[in-house]
């Protein structure tokens, strides 16, 4: 799960880490008031769930309170494209007013679980900013890496590595082990997937601070984090992923093609993908269903399916192991008794229970075509869509 | 031979009497797989499915001589029971669990470090050796005894590659599911190791998603260590780029993360790749034939 940078920075302020002070405001006239209160220039920050901002036009910075108003005015109520986003971009409803903050060195720092150590790594750089991952790319020894190992968790010499190593003055190496070892806190104590400064600057007084912060939540953890759960912001996420969610249906993600998707497992519902797209056509989405031992989330998900305009024809190619064919048999006869299905549905079931599904299907009288093995299913659910009645 | 597990796998359920668990562990048993004890806290002493449940994995493993668990606790929880499985110094465990918080993960792998443990999973399907035993999810009867080794991170896509193999009458020697987790306890090369030493094994089925190094890290064990015939297949060719995270995320894999890159490095490594996941099983046929 993602969080706005103004709510990242008010984690790190409470984990002791150096934020610029600044205000959210969700109207021009707050923004301006906010900037007459910070004094000086200030920074108008758009607040989406996408990097890329500066680039896209989502930053600028005002000289006075009135330039912030109109500034803010061009912001909020806008949609932000980045080269993150999808070309119709993500909603502004908010933007950080920040004070200006006159950098003379953009540093990087992040921790993320490095899958192949199996641990915690906090990576480092001296140089930050926009470009980080081409310097990754390019001089890959310009990012420092030190791996945190649970059984003592971060240490000072861990940090003062990464402070001498990003060339910091004498002066900085203690506030900046300290800074470290709050964010690897931070990581921990909210279960963060990811905890990213790009850039720690360090100010023309010396001063390190973090002047932009990502934070990710772990999904999985969330059970546990309550507090960090509703910060979530709808509003930045597709909204057809959000309706999935809200009706129970996990692991839905929105693609831009025409067949609606529903597979379980998440490997078998991308090879699917990859046959439709090998068959000449284009998912409308990726669903993996999960171990189903109840109709309502078939039915839910054929909801969604009939929410989205751009579903051409349905595809559900099930292989029952955990998740019951029968159960799965029962929900798209349920669902079509709740709704009005235009569009053709494609069938291909095997696996556990899969007579018992086939009879319930075959006695329902509905209207479907059958398919005998995936690569079936996916041809004739591409050439439903092309076809389609609807 | 098989891999892993075979007649002398002796049993132990942790979760025996939830609603998965106890699901499983019936079909598991109809299957032939020794089921010896189940362990749920506050239930030692009762008996489910005729098998004895213990309070602790400990107690169970000194009553029974259990040497396999398998794991349907709550993912809250799971973490907790791999920890309790290793301690009691069981050496195989299968974690179907999933959903359990990285950081949990994290910490159970520092503490199996050093430790003989071997972990399969978390959130896997298990594993099978057709004919012998069944530690898993997977529907028995698509199975069939014989010579090709099966790895995959996904569940049901095996299944599919599995019947697919089935129905060209080849026959498994072991079918292991290591999971989708990002934090797998055995990767593709610890099975692959175990395959490549196994002498009923002629020939090995890889299927990867993407995300991760795993298959890139495959691909150097087959290129320097494997002398039998691999045949790969990569899923998510076609799927949405992972949740973007951070520029760490980035830095991390760099493009390794991408099906054409992983399945480029297995077929660099001269793995045969199929060229779809329908043809998996008429692939591996192909392959066979020349042997």
């Amino acid at each position: 799960m993602k969080i706005h940078e103004y709510q990242a920075k008010m984690l790190l302020a409470e984990f002791g880490i150096p934020v610029p002070k600044g205000v959210v405001a969700t109207t021009p006239a707050e923004a301006k008031k906010i900037a007459a209160e910070l004094g000086g220039k200030v920074a108008i920050k758009a607040q989406v769930y996408a990097g890329g901002r500066g680039k896209a036009g989502g930053i600028k910075v005002a000289n006075t309170p009135e330039e912030a108003e109109k500034l803010a005015g061009q912001i909020i109520g806008t949609r932000l494209v980045t080269h993150q986003t999808t070309p119709e971009g993500v909603p502004v409803s908010k933007v950080l007013v920040e004070k200006a903050v006159t950098a003379e060195r953009e540093l990087y720092l992040s921790i993320i679980v490095d899958n192949v150590s199996r641990m915690p790594v906090m990576m480092a750089s001296e140089a930050g900013g926009m470009d980080i991952e081409e310097v990754a790319r390019v001089s890959p020894e310009k990012i420092l890496r030190v791996y945190i190992d649970q059984a003592v968790g971060f240490q000072a010499f861990q940090g003062r590595k990464l402070a001498y190593g990003m060339n910091l003055s004498p002066a900085q190496v203690r506030p900046a082990t300290s800074l470290m070892t709050n964010l690897y806190k931070l990581f921990q104590a909210k279960d963060c997937s990811l905890a990213e400064i790009n850039p720690l600057v360090v100010t023309t007084d010396g001063e390190l601070i973090a002047l932009d912060a990502k934070l990710n939540f772990e999904d999985n953890a969330l059970f546990r984090h309550s507090d960090i759960e509703q910060l979530h912001d709808l509003e930045q996420e597709d909204p057809l992923e959000v309706r999935a969610n809200e009706l129970g249906v996990k692991n839905y993600i929105k693609m831009d093609g025409n067949i609606g998707c529903m597979v379980n497992g998440a490997g078998l519902a991308m090879a699917v993908m990859d046959l439709i797209t090998l068959a000449g056509g284009r998912p409308a989405n990726f669903l993996d269903i999960g171990t189903v031992n109840n109709p309502d989330r078939v039915v839910s998900a054929f909801k969604v399916f009939t929410t989205d305009p751009s579903v051409k024809a349905i595809l559900v190619n099930i292989f029952g192991g955990m998740a019951r064919v029968d159960v799965i048999a029962q929900g798209i006869v349920e669902a079509h008794k709740q709704m009005d299905v235009r569009v053709p549905l494609v069938v291909r079931l095997a696996g556990t229970n899969v007579h018992e599904g086939k009879r319930i299907l075959a006695e329902s009288k509905l209207n479907f075509i059958e398919a005998t093995d995936f690569y079936d299913a996916a041809r004739k659910a591409v050439a439903a869509a092309k076809g389609g009645k609807n | 031979m098989s891999i892993l597990i075979d007649n002398k796998t002796r049993l132990l359920v942790q979760g025996i009497t939830g609603g998965e668990g106890s699901f499983h562990t019936q079909r598991a048993i109809e299957y032939g797989t020794k089921v010896v004890a189940g362990v749920t806290p506050g239930k030692g002493g009762s008996q489910t499915l005729g098998v004895p449940v213990f309070n602790t994995v400990e107690a169970a493993v000194k009553e029974t001589g259990a040497n396999t668990s398998m794991i349907f606790v709550p993912a809250a929880f799971a973490a907790d029971a791999i920890l309790e499985a290793a301690d009691a110094g069981i050496p195989l465990v299968v974690c179907i669990t999933e959903g359990i918080p990285v950081s949990d993960m994290v910490m159970a792998h520092e503490y199996l470090k050093g430790k003989s443990t071997r972990l399969i999973g978390p959130n896997c399907p298990g594993l099978i050796s057709p004919g012998k035993s069944k530690v898993g999810l997977m529907a028995g009867e698509i199975h069939l005894p014989g010579n090709v080794g099966v790895v995959s991170r996904s569940g049901t896509l095996t299944y599919e590659a599995v019947a697919q193999l089935t129905s060209l009458g080849i026959g498994q020697s072991t079918c292991v599911g290591i999971g989708g987790d990002p934090l797998p306890g055995n990767t593709f090369v610890d099975i692959l190791e175990l395959f490549q030493k196994d002498k009923d094994t002629k020939a090995v089925v890889l299927i990867g998603e993407i995300g991760g190094t795993m298959e890139q890290d495959a691909a150097e064990f087959i290129k320097n260590k494997m002398t039998k015939p691999i045949v790969a297949f990569v899923a998510g060719a076609t799927a949405p780029p992972g949740r973007r995270m951070g520029h760490a995320g980035a830095i991390i894999s760099g493009s390794s993360g991408r099906a054409q890159d992983k399945m480029a490095a297995l077929a660099a490594a001269k793995a045969t790749i199929a060229p779809s996941p329908a043809e998996i099983g008429l692939t591996m046929k192909k392959v066979l034939k020349k042997m």
